[in-house]
């Protein structure tokens, strides 16, 4: 004891100078990350801020000087997308308030009310997370255009309504696939939630003989409001981001119904090749909902993703 | 005592009952069980991603047991492997399983290596560690499609950053996704870059749930800080590692979006075909529906060989 006592004032001064030195080269290597994360998305909006010529002649990751910068290519780029933003609000939202509907329901049947076999169930639930969506693209084709065509059949309606063309028909479909596949997803998200909540008051309640849905809408529901904050953000940009769906049942990005994810790969390109200002605009534009609704909820979106893993 | 006085009649009611209870009381009592009580909760969803995902399953592998393309609707008779043959045999095949592979096991592990560095560094004393957390994770909210465009001017051969870097150090610019034996790590590196932030908050998390008493220890005992992760705290990281290689595992499978939205055509880059990208240009492109259900089988069942155990360990560790 005395021994480390008298030693220690020469400790802690060596300690704090190698303290120092490991200090520095750390928050240079977190800088240096910060560079690694940033400067793709960086470089992207510089260039969509420059003129053809500026972006010829100047670092791509350069602020746009002078007579470089321009704002044309963000207009033209809103302009293209601006009936897909439309769209892909009109798709996003109604199929992420359902998923989270239902699958705040199946979690609570799943884990609130205990019955035999329900894991085997959960199960299921579980591996359709993992599921790739190439295994049921053909079904999936085949189901919407053949077997029930159900934008051929909506199309008269949607051509009535204002603002709206016939082919938004296809909206339909494409927000029931989201909604029937991120129900696997949201619900592992809102059981792992539910399990971490205190028993008793659920155990009281039934002691008190409150039934099922009575549990649900006056317990269960009230407390798992910040849980449907962080799926409702979590699912609502996985939808919104979504490609592949979009992609096999909205053919084509020129089609009236097309969401953002699918046209953003073919602005800006002509037989001369890819003009980048344009594509960057676009790319930031289409970002921007989902970077606006990350910054605002880092905390839940961070939250949705650990939870995804178990 | 007048509990047992109590219990013991209802006991043998029960059991007397029991013999003669007709199918009506037994009908009334299961529809009144919490199964039954509790079924329009977790049913309506169960029915709705069951037709969905294990009906669509169901159906695409009964599509690739016959040779439907075209716009003939599928005809059931005589099924048979044919288009698994076909596709065991085809050297384009043979290459997307390979590509497949290696960006699977490539960007699993650099993703893991990176993300548990970037958390270890994180984790102990930095100032601002949720805004940096934040950063790092940005690319995450991004979809496919806009990472893909950012990443094809990064890679762009004339201006691109990569390329200003590469010249700087005197080098001649690289055609990176031109190039088929540079287009599949180019691919890796961007994909890297997406989800290595992914990885790192599933390690934090897992490094929160040490005590930090192992640390003091480790530092009284005289060990290094890199000593005292790798022997002491690493290994206790491993159920972080098994969940965060899944998903990164899965996500590897999806990259189809990324490799498409890098070019807007079914044809990817030279040397970057995956089995996604095949299947849908099979599929999609050519209208061989069966031979691209074939191909989407095989790719559940590489997915599946990597959920199986994994769901299996979790059972058994009884976290499911």
């Amino acid at each position: 004891m005395s021994q480390s006592t008298s030693r220690s004032p020469i400790d802690v001064e060596s300690l704090v100078e190698n303290f120092n030195y490991r200090r520095v080269g750390k928050y240079a290597l977190v800088v240096l990350f910060l560079g690694f994360f940033l400067v793709p998305l960086e470089t992207g909006i510089m260039t969509a801020l420059k003129t053809n010529s500026a972006i010829a002649r100047s670092l791509p990751f350069a602020p746009p000087a002078g007579e470089g910068f321009t704002l044309s290519n963000l207009e033209y780029a809103f302009s293209q997308l601006t009936n897909s933003f439309v769209n892909s609000l009109l798709m996003a939202v109604p199929a992420t308030l359902l998923n989270v509907l239902l699958a705040s329901m199946a979690a609570y049947g799943l884990t609130m009310v205990s019955w035999r076999g329900q894991i085997a169930v959960f199960a299921l639930f579980l591996v359709g997370v993992f599921v790739p969506y190439q295994a049921v693209l053909v079904p999936l084709s085949q189901f919407w255009n053949n077997m029930f065509p159900l934008a051929q059949m909506l199309e008269p309606l949607f051509a009535a309504i204002p603002f709206l063309q016939g082919g938004h028909s296809r909206l339909v479909p494409l927000t029931i696939t989201h909604v029937a596949y991120g129900i696997p997803i949201c619900t592992v998200l809102f059981r792992s939630y539910y399990k971490s909540l205190p028993n008793s008051l659920v155990e009281a309640a039934k002691i008190d003989g409150a039934s099922i849905t009575k549990i649900y809408r006056r317990i269960v529901l009230p407390l798992s409001l910040p849980m449907f904050g962080v799926v409702f953000i979590y699912q609502f940009t996985q939808i919104y981001n979504e490609f592949l769906f979009s992609f096999t049942l909205i053919t084509g990005s020129n089609h009236p119904a097309a969401p953002v994810t699918l046209i953003l790969p073919a602005i800006g390109s002509s037989t001369e090749g890819i003009d980048f200002g344009i594509r960057m605009s676009a790319a930031f534009l289409a970002a921007l909902p989902t970077i606006i609704l990350y910054v605002a909820f880092a905390e839940q979106f961070a939250k949705g993703l650990r939870t995804e893993s178990g | 005592m007048a509990t047992r006085d109590t219990t013991e009649p209802t006991n043998q009611s029960v059991v007397s009952t029991d013999e003669v209870v007709d199918w009506k009381t037994k009908l009334r009592y299961f529809l009144n069980s919490d199964f039954v009580r509790s079924s329009p909760y977790w049913g309506i969803p169960f029915i709705l991603m069951g037709i969905a995902v294990y009906g669509g399953i169901g159906y695409n592998i009964a599509i690739s047991f016959t040779d439907y393309s075209g716009l003939q609707p599928p005809s059931f008779s005589g099924l048979d492997l044919e288009m698994y043959r076909t596709a065991l045999a085809s050297e384009a095949f043979r290459e997307a399983a390979i590509n497949n592979f290696v960006l699977l096991v490539s960007f699993t592990s650099i993703s893991l290596i990176l993300g548990l560095f970037l958390a270890i560094l994180l984790d102990h004393g930095i100032r601002y560690k949720n805004k940096v957390q934040t950063i790092y994770l940005l690319p995450m909210a991004l979809s496919f499609v806009v990472t893909a465009q950012l990443w094809l001017w990064m890679f762009n051969p004339d201006s691109g950053v990569l390329t200003v870097i590469v010249t700087t150090f005197g080098f001649d610019p690289i055609d990176w996704l031109g190039n088929p034996r540079l287009a599949l790590p180019a691919v890796i590196f961007a994909l890297v870059w997406q989800f290595s932030g992914y990885a790192m908050v599933v390690y934090l998390a897992g490094l929160q749930s040490i005590p930090d008493d192992q640390f003091e220890a480790a530092k009284v005992d005289g060990a290094s800080t890199i000593r005292t992760y790798l022997r002491i705290i690493v290994p206790q990281l491993k159920e972080s590692s098994v969940s965060a290689a899944v998903v990164l595992m899965v996500f590897a499978l999806k990259a189809f979006t990324f490799l498409y939205s890098l070019v807007g055509q079914y044809r990817p880059p030279n040397g970057t075909d995956i089995l996604a990208t095949l299947m849908v240009r099979q599929a999609f492109k050519f209208g061989k529906w069966a031979y691209g259900a074939a191909i989407a089988t095989m790719l559940l069942l590489l997915a599946l060989s990597v959920i199986a155990p994994y769901l299996a360990y979790q059972y058994r560790q009884g976290s499911l």
